[in-house]
């Protein structure tokens, strides 16, 4: 356990650098002097940009060498002090604060949503191994991975909000509008947890412990809820460590398709108009919430399944 | 453990992967050959054709600008694989031979390499491909480079796992006892039997380019119009969905097509 914890330590310290990095550079290497535009993003095109520069350049400390400037950087990152959005002027972190929020809500529905579709069908598939639902669900499957997530909330989109207009194509705040987002993300984590349950199930129903179980005369329910199930949960669980990946990168791209005001649409969005400090805090965030989500399901896999792994 | 990788087991290509191969044969057919048998150019507007329906003038239509959908398809779908293709040509390229090299040599090079990988891995790959498209929003340069930096840990790590068991095989050992150049042994022990599993992490690779290519343009920090590009094509189309509902189903169907196919040919035959 403690060496998970040194592990996704790590990896969060991984995380930083190389966001911070790339921030870095991005800061650098963007074109024209950076003091000049950063004055220029506080008080419009049309004030006293030279002077206003120079301030911008003292106080910013960008006169000075890069290697002091990139420590510095590094530093301010250590304290979280992400600075100001070159476009509102506002302070990053109270942005990521908000943004912060929507997104974990979303994530945590589609992970809801997931769990909810995903073992349900894996275990009537994996009670009958060949049969009906099997094929049917295997079919599905194959078919969800093949699209990817943005055409997946386009189509729903479609579906719902403009076809049958039952709930609303974008925007966040109320319950109606987070069903599009969540369901996106949490259909596209089902395709695979569903067939990852099915193999579990499968495998499990076959295992000594459970045949015994059933010669003993237990009745099915029981059966499954007591010597299925939770056998079958370790690998599921497991598996969403390796979706984690598929959530935040589905985060970002069912957010900017929706218009919801997470993260990943801020980190999109500050992309797209070269704003630094944003595309900083938001990478940032957006990297740590995969080692928080992965630490998490290291724990959870732990607590299920208490014996030692070898790996 | 120590025989499961020894000999390649001929087997029978399964029919998914088969319906796989055809599939994706017909789509890098239309893709090779439809820009040059299509005469029509992808970025000629006629505005007087302005979201023309399939079957006229135009075969399937065309866009609100008036361009040949087709042609764009074709375009699209050549983009796409050409992406895809180089990406992971990228991705494989380095990644097998560091990983051969890291199961070869072992200590500080294969944990120098390790680390490395750990460091890509760390970050989800669309952040990554994402922080290095900040640095020129729009370009194939740093699209390319982000896709090849994220899909190359992936074969490194299979190969070298790989790679460290078939060395350890007593054949292989035995040749490089009798003193057989590296090269050598590698070219008739070890590529045959990696061959199997670099193709499938192959297609695995391109499907996972041809998505970050559409998806990262229509999220408007990939390729930009008026570049024939599925995912912009779809994005483009979008707010004309109630005239012409097929325009945007198309350049969709496509993608999906492309990595269905590409998902098929690697599948495993159980999950």
């Amino acid at each position: 356990m403690r060496r998970f914890l040194l592990l996704r330590l790590a990896q969060a310290g991984i995380v930083t650098l190389v966001v911070g990095a790339a921030c870095f550079a991005l800061m650098r290497m963007l074109p024209g002097d950076p003091a000049m535009r950063i004055a220029a993003g506080r008080y419009g095109p049309d004030a006293q940009i030279a002077q206003a520069a120079e301030r911008v350049r003292l106080e910013l400390g960008l006169d000075r060498p890069l290697a002091v400037q990139f420590l510095d950087w590094l530093g301010d990152l250590a304290r979280f002090d992400l600075g100001h959005s070159l476009v509102t002027g506002a302070p990053v972190l109270e942005e990521l604060k908000v943004q912060l929020g929507a997104s974990a809500w979303l994530a945590f529905w589609a992970v809801a949503v997931s769990l909810l579709i995903g073992p349900l069908a894996g275990v009537l598939a994996g009670m009958r191994p060949g049969g009906m639902a099997d094929r049917a669900g295997l079919a599905l499957s194959i078919g969800l991975r093949a699209v990817p997530p943005f055409l997946l909330a386009l189509g729903l989109m479609l579906v719902f909000a403009v076809g049958l207009r039952l709930l609303p194509a974008a925007g966040y705040g109320t319950a109606r509008q987070m069903v599009l987002p969540a369901l996106t993300l949490g259909l596209g984590l089902a395709a695979v947890s569903s067939r990852v349950t099915r193999n579990a199930v499968a495998t499990v129903t076959h295992a000594p412990h459970y045949l015994f179980a059933r010669h003993k005369g237990l009745p099915e329910a029981a059966l499954i809820r007591r010597h299925g199930l939770r056998n079958a949960a370790t690998p599921v669980i497991a598996y969403l460590g390796v979706q984690a990946i598929y959530l935040v990168e589905g985060v970002v791209v069912v957010e900017s398709i929706f218009a919801f005001p997470g993260i990943g649409h801020a980190l999109v969005h500050a992309i797209v108009e070269r704003d630094v400090p944003m595309v900083q805090g938001t990478a940032l965030v957006m990297g740590l919430m995969f080692v928080a989500i992965t630490a998490m399901v290291d724990a959870i896999t732990a607590w299920l399944d208490p014996r030692p792994r070898s790996a | 453990m120590t025989h499961i990788a020894a000999t390649p087991i001929p087997r029978r290509p399964s029919r998914t992967r088969l319906a796989g191969a055809l599939l994706l044969a017909l789509l890098a057919g239309f893709a090779l050959l439809g820009p040059v048998l299509i005469e029509a150019d992808p970025a000629r507007q006629d505005f007087s054709a302005s979201l023309a329906p399939a079957g006229g003038e135009y075969l399937l239509g065309a866009d609100h600008y008036g361009r040949s959908l087709l042609a764009r398809l074709a375009h699209g779908a050549r983009l796409s694989f050409g992406m895809a293709f180089l990406s992971a040509l990228a991705a494989a390229v380095p990644g097998v031979a560091l990983g051969l090299l890291a199961a070869w040599r072992g200590g500080w090079t294969r944990r120098v390499l390790d680390f490395l990988s750990m460091i890509v891995l760390a970050l989800p790959g669309l952040l990554l491909v994402l922080l290095l498209l900040a640095f020129a929003p729009g370009n194939f340069g740093p699209l390319f480079l982000g896709l090849a930096l994220t899909l190359w840990v992936e074969f490194y790590r299979v190969t070298r796992a790989s790679a460290a068991v078939l060395l350890s095989q007593p054949h292989i050992e035995a040749a490089r006892l009798l003193g057989f150049p590296p090269l050598y042994i590698l070219r008739k022990h070890v590529a045959p039997s990696l061959a199997p599993t670099v193709t499938t992490l192959a297609a695995f690779a391109m499907a996972a380019a041809i998505i970050a290519v559409s998806t990262l343009s229509a999220i408007s920090v990939g390729l930009q119009p008026p570049t024939p590009e599925l995912g912009n094509m779809m994005i483009e189309l979008l707010p004309y969905y109630s005239e012409a509902p097929l325009h945007v189903l198309l350049p969709a169907i496509l993608i999906f097509l492309m990595v269905l196919a590409l998902q098929l040919l690697a599948r495993r035959d159980t999950a």
